[in-house]
């Protein structure tokens, strides 16, 4: 089994080098087909790996030593049990299919070759975080995605946006990564080791103010990876990315980490529910904040960003209150369709030569029957209509909300569900339905290329059936995490509330469709103050330029004018400046002159014999 | 009829020394730099005869002899460089040697 795990990690890094050797080179159609191959190979390892741990067995090997110094211990360990199975089977799925995808999307842009090379090293960092078996190893590969999300972002670096939005996200994810590094810290400080099992062994006797603080410190970690307010900013801004890269990291996997690190670190947040109260408060707030301004933005790539955002909020939601497993099948069935819709926009985006308006697109079904059936699945599994994977997961997570009697989380989270069903509807309404109004704009839409379709086909299956699996899942990974089922247990309750959510659901996905059928500018509700805050965003992105942005640009210009200028700088010129003056005023003793210099040998004399005859009255004194 | 005592010595010999400097410093003729060199180390000389005249014991004149016989030598190496010194050059002034100036 070791030999597999080895192939499933490494074989994305071999894709990458090979791709990045490439790097600067023209198109070269092989540096496409390698990584997506090696993925492939990496995806059925994961699969054997997969079987294997099933059977109620883990994989633990250590590779090498890392680090020895005194007590500290860190191999590089890697672990696959049941949870970091089902994240390396999300990992390599959605990973493998949009690399296919990728070959296509990417066709006609001239940085082809390196464009894998980044995707492929991302796959590698994320294959590290999920498989460490030490926290120390999650961190690196927790860097490693910042770093390659970081690149691919600002892929298209001539763009201003781009480097821009790349630069926030990396600057975002720092702020959050030192919480992370504090909460390691503390871990290694109290339990003298950073191995998950015996962390989690040794936590039960650490004192539970320091666990809190742990538990609070390693989730501002996950808050800047998983996007969570109010570090949310960058996910918005990070679709400057090509698409398939916001499907893969900004959907499926990267801002999946945040919430794979609280459930991987369960045994800690067992020990603090009043922390895991207030992480599923958080989850539940950014569900409905991140819903509710998607559903007035008019940029197609944002809107799902938002509702990425969303569904975080929901996978923080179960994570908060314990239902680990729950917030793990959440994880993987949104990475399915959320991956999918992204990849739809992505081709939808092709036929509209990246323009991102959906109310410039408009009956687009008639030319993109594929994509258009696709888009619509991954919207309805989205919503979470009954039998897609969405109503599985989604459902479940209202569930439990429900079960352990948080009823406000509850209704936020079903108000949300409504808010994803409308605007997940308005944008297929808008982008598919209607009339065809890219007509105004000269647009000439076409299919995106046969194979892209198939590539995404896989993704289409599983977000129609990965709500079937349900209870092999269930079975598989509560051999790790807490095994609490989520039952409602009287029936008709039960009932009323499956039905009642199906129903209002339905009813919002009705009303957008009413709505957004016709595109037409409704400029009364445009002048809606609360369209307004949702359009701005709440104002946040204008807050944080505003009050932190800009005062830190004036502190930077203070410290650099005023301090490092006439402070610093100056005193180590006026340092050079001494010797340079003394040097320039001194030289004129070399004049070569024998009398001159004869005469200063005199001065030095005296001066000497000057300072004896001090020296020896002192001398004098001091005795007497 | 006062009696001349080691004091007078001294005092001979710090103002042949102070003239001797002096003229080190002022002179801008090469012979004459020479004749206040020979005039410093005589000052000292009388010093240490009367020094050692004073105290009864011999090491101080011995001294002097040191000191007149690499004067001498000294001499005769410089006024050997100062003549070269006067056929390459015409001069032995002191401003004409400033080919090593900084």
């Amino acid at each position: 089994m070791e030999m597999y795990l080895y192939i499933a990690l490494f074989a994305p890094l071999a894709g990458s080098l090979f791709a990045a050797l490439f790097s600067a080179s023209p198109k070269t159609l092989i540096a496409g087909i390698v990584p997506s191959a090696l993925l492939f190979v990496s995806f059925l390892s994961s699969l054997v790996l997969l079987v294997y741990v099933m059977g109620g067995e883990t994989v633990h090997v250590e590779m090498m030593t890392w680090m020895a110094t005194g007590d500290l211990y860190i191999p590089y360990g890697f672990l696959v049990d049941q949870v970091s199975a089902t994240m390396m089977m999300v990992v390599t799925i959605v990973s493998t299919i949009v690399h296919i995808y990728s070959i296509g999307y990417m066709d006609h842009d001239k940085s082809f070759n390196r464009f894998f090379a980044w995707l492929s090293a991302f796959v590698f960092s994320m294959m590290i975080l999920v498989m460490s078996d030490n926290f120390a190893g999650l961190f690196i590969g927790w860097e490693g995605v910042g770093l390659c999300s970081w690149a691919l972002i600002g892929f298209w670096y001539h763009k201003e946006s781009a480097t821009w939005a790349a630069n926030e996200a990396f600057i975002m994810n720092r702020i959050a990564d030192l919480g992370m590094l504090i909460g390691i810290f503390l871990i290694y400080w109290n339990t003298g080791s950073l191995q998950y099992d015996k962390v989690f062994a040794a936590m039960s006797h650490v004192d539970i103010a320091i666990v809190s603080t742990i538990g609070i410190f390693l989730f501002i970690g996950a808050m800047g990876k998983s996007a969570q307010f109010p570090l949310h900013t960058w996910l918005a801004d990070a679709m400057e990315g090509p698409t398939p890269v916001s499907a893969l990291i900004h959907a499926a996997t990267m801002v999946t980490a945040g919430v794979y690190l609280v459930v991987r670190a369960n045994p800690i947040y067992d020990l603090i529910p009043d922390v895991g109260y207030f992480i599923a408060c958080l989850g539940a707030f950014v569900a409905m904040f991140a819903a509710s301004m998607a559903l007035v933005n008019r940029d197609m790539k944002r809107i799902i960003a938002y509702s990425t955002l969303s569904q975080l909020g929901y996978m923080f939601v179960a994570a908060g209150l314990g239902a680990y497993w729950v917030a793990l099948f959440h994880l993987m069935a949104h990475a399915f369709f959320k991956a999918l819709l992204f990849l739809g926009a992505g081709n939808v985006m092709h036929a509209m030569n990246d323009e991102l308006d959906p109310f410039k697109m408009g009956g687009l079904r008639h030319t993109m029957k594929g994509t258009f059936i696709m888009m619509t699945l991954a919207s309805v599994a989205l919503a979470g209509i009954f039998p897609l994977a969405g109503f599985f997961s989604k459902d479940l997570i209202l569930e439990v909300a429900f079960i352990e009697n948080h009823y406000i989380l509850y209704t936020v989270l079903l108000l949300t569900a409504g808010m994803t069903a409308f605007y997940s509807f308005r944008l297929v309404a808008l982008i598919f339905h209607g009339e065809e109004r890219y007509k105004l704009f000269g647009f000439h839409p076409h299919e995106a290329y046969k194979y892209m379709l198939i590539a995404m086909s896989p993704l289409a299956l599983l977000a129609v059936i990965a709500g079937a699996f349900k209870m092999t899942y269930f079975e598989m990974v509560t051999k790790v995490l807490p095994m609490t089922e989520y039952h409602v247990h009287n029936p008709i309750v039960y009932w009323i509330m499956t039905i009642g959510t199906q129903l209002f659901v339905i009813a919002c996905i009705l009303y957008a469709y009413r709505k957004y059928e016709v595109a037409k500018e409704d400029k009364k509700m445009e002048e809606n103050i609360g369209y307004k805050i949702l359009w701005n965003q709440y104002y946040i992105p204008h807050f944080y330029e505003e009050y932190i942005s800009k005062p830190y640009r004036e502190l930077s210009r203070i410290f650099w004018k005023d301090i490092d200028m006439k402070v610093v700088d100056a005193t180590v010129d006026m340092v050079a400046n001494v010797f340079y003056k003394t040097g320039e005023k001194t030289r004129g003793m070399q004049d070569g002159n024998l009398s001159s210099m004869l005469q200063l040998m005199v001065v030095g004399l005296v001066a000497m014999l000057a300072l004896a005859a001090v020296y020896s009255i002192a001398t004098v004194l001091v005795a007497g | 009829m006062m009696e001349i005592g080691l004091n007078h010595y001294l005092v001979l010999s710090t103002i042949l020394f102070a003239i001797g400097l002096l003229g080190i410093m002022r002179r801008r003729n090469l012979l004459m730099l020479f004749f206040a060199t020979e005039i410093l180390l005589n000052s000292v000389n009388i010093a240490f005869a009367a020094i050692s005249h004073f105290y009864g014991d011999l090491s101080g004149q011995m001294f002097a002899f040191f000191v007149i016989a690499i004067a001498a030598s000294e001499v005769a190496v410089g006024l050997g460089l100062l003549v070269v010194w006067f056929k390459r050059s015409g001069s032995i002034d002191l401003e004409t040697l400033k080919s090593m100036r900084g």
